[in-house]
């Protein structure tokens, strides 16, 4: 695997950071690969802006800092306007498409999946859109093997709710369309 | 069923959570601390983890108290530490200058912030180095080392309490934000490989006039209390038997140049640095911290276009590894110093060139920003063109 930057980023509350540390934890102990994580978020408990950058290697990474993704996951119509512009060329770009409705001219092959409606209407648990996307991403640009990544939402969601974010991650995997 | 001191194995982990590890693997069985960004999660996992070793953490009123408590329970043989950011070791600093002149090993970890003042919590930026160093009144010597990563952040905290116990010291663990909050593969290796020298201590058996308990260059015996010991511990100036002494100039030289030279003399055995590519470098870039993986990025850069580039990463930054900069401005024309701040180690580093190379500084575009590879090519590409 080359080395892959991405941003996954949201609105302070959707668990954007913790999907990426799941991704991370996903390739590092359970991929036994190489992952970098850092993050950045407003003082607001909900509300603020929320985003994660993860570099994923087969080898130790040097920089820790992405500057131009790969892959961008936006959660939400703010994480467009505040990252949309860092994607690389030919990037690739998922959205929850519940939410992210205006999109600029962009020279990247994009992804959507409603996860909020998803999470909301099938699961009644909006807090598993995070995962939903996971789910996308996982089934189209993978970072780490898709039982790597369900091993890693086991070992941080709550005990009892591990069935309820695997069927929420099988959706995702399912429901991703491009656009 | 009792937890592990040792988490042997990967793990995806925040530096912060790396030096907690590292502490506990180190044999650490006491903390004290206040919380503060970004250092607080140490704490956190500190007073998580500690009891479920046998260990004590508290969490003090304020900074003054976590120094003077870790202090105490370090001259109650405790393996003791604290942890803080810049503002907090702005406020310890009279109790650093007791351990400093009662020779008390003790860890330190200040998970730099962005600064003067309370500055911003989250912003890592490497400005307390001389601080650390120079902030206590009085003449002094204590060792300071840089993680880059938060696998060294656990590596350096076995290190810290190994030199802390050996050399009856404070140690300083400069982290800084980045670091301490980036979450990267740690190893934990096995207990058994895991090696931290203890302390000597002295024998029961004297009394405080038999014992020599302080100011001996290759360390005194520390009297432990609660082990039938009786001492002295005053941090006026005092004798080897540790017996307060406000009129004699050669016992106040002593007090002064011993426990310097107790760590200057072994600094060998202390100062850590790593080499990068400086052989048949023209420009070698010194640096330390996070800013550290910036310069290999840049160096990797550098030499895909031939350019001859090498690092020289400062992992102990106090005391100052005077030959090995020495030597690199031997080897090299050009010295490019890379510091998260506006040049706090410069002025030092100049010193140990003493005029042997060309020395040259970049700091980041924005401060608390670490600087982008690219642009350190840039400035690489002028200084040989």
């Amino acid at each position: 695997m080359p080395i892959t930057n991405l941003t996954f980023a949201g609105i302070g509350g959707q668990g954007s950071i913790l999907a990426g540390t799941i991704l991370g934890n996903a390739a590092v102990t359970f991929g036994g690969k190489y992952a970098t994580q850092t993050q950045a978020y407003s003082s607001e408990l909900r509300g603020g802006y929320a985003a994660t950058w993860i570099i994923f290697s087969d080898a130790p990474i040097v920089y820790p800092r992405v500057i131009a993704p790969d892959i961008l996951v936006a959660q939400a119509q703010d994480s467009i306007q505040r990252f949309a512009r860092t994607l690389r060329k030919k990037g690739t770009l998922f959205m929850d498409s519940d939410i992210v409705t205006e999109l600029p001219d962009m020279d990247a092959a994009k992804y959507g999946v409603p996860a909020t409606s998803i999470a909301r209407n099938r699961f009644s648990a909006p807090v598993v859109a995070n995962i939903i996307m996971l789910g996308a991403l996982t089934k189209i640009a993978p970072v780490a093997e898709r039982n790597c990544v369900e091993q890693a939402i086991a070992a941080a969601v709550p005990k009892g709710k591990t069935a309820l974010n695997m069927e929420a991650f099988a959706a995702g995997f399912e429901e991703v369309r491009a656009l | 069923m009792p937890k592990p001191r040792v988490l042997t194995g990967n793990h995806f982990q925040i530096g912060n959570w790396a030096c907690t590890e590292g502490a506990l693997a180190a044999g650490c069985d006491f903390a004290a601390g206040y919380p503060i960004t970004p250092a607080s999660e140490v704490a956190n996992f500190l007073a998580a983890r500690l009891p479920e070793v046998g260990g004590v953490f508290i969490q003090s009123e304020d900074e003054i108290s976590a120094c003077c408590s870790a202090i105490g329970a370090s001259w109650a043989g405790r393996r003791a530490m604290t942890v803080t950011s810049g503002p907090g070791i702005s406020l310890m600093q009279e109790s650093i200058g007791f351990a400093a002149a009662t020779e008390t090993p003790l860890v330190i970890v200040d998970v730099q912030r962005f600064g003067p003042s309370t500055g911003v919590p989250s912003v890592g930026l490497t400005a307390d180095m001389v601080q650390v160093a120079r902030g206590s009144h009085g003449d002094y010597q204590i060792i300071a080392l840089a993680p880059n990563t938060p696998q060294a952040m656990f590596d350096i905290m076995i290190r810290a309490f190994d030199l802390a116990e050996t050399y009856r010291t404070p140690v300083f663990v400069m982290a800084d934000g980045f670091a301490g909050h980036m979450r990267e593969r740690v190893s934990i290796p096995e207990a058994a490989a895991l090696k931290v020298r203890g302390r000597k201590i002295a024998a029961p058996a004297a009394t405080v006039l038999e014992r020599t308990d302080f100011l001996d260059e290759n360390v005194a015996p520390m009297p432990v209390f609660g082990l039938g010991l009786r001492a002295h511990v005053t941090s006026s100036c005092h004798d080897a038997h540790g017996m307060r002494n406000l009129s004699d100039p050669e016992v106040m030289h002593s007090y002064v140049t011993v426990p310097i030279k107790k760590i200057l003399s072994h600094r060998d055995d202390i100062v850590r640095v790593e080499e990068t590519r400086t052989d048949d470098a023209e420009l070698i870039i010194i640096s330390y911290g996070t800013v550290a993986r910036c310069g290999i990025a840049a160096l990797e850069l550098a030499r895909a276009e031939n350019l001859p580039v090498g690092q020289l990463r400062l992992e102990t930054c106090w005391p100052l590894p005077d030959r090995e900069i020495e030597a690199a401005a031997r080897k090299a024309a050009h010295l490019l110093v890379l510091e998260n701040n506006m040049g706090q180690m410069l002025p030092y580093i100049r010193a140990c060139v003493n005029g042997a190379a060309v020395v040259h500084f970049m700091g980041p575009e924005h401060l608390g920003q670490i600087q982008e590879p690219d642009a350190i090519v840039r400035v690489i590409r002028e200084i040989l063109s």
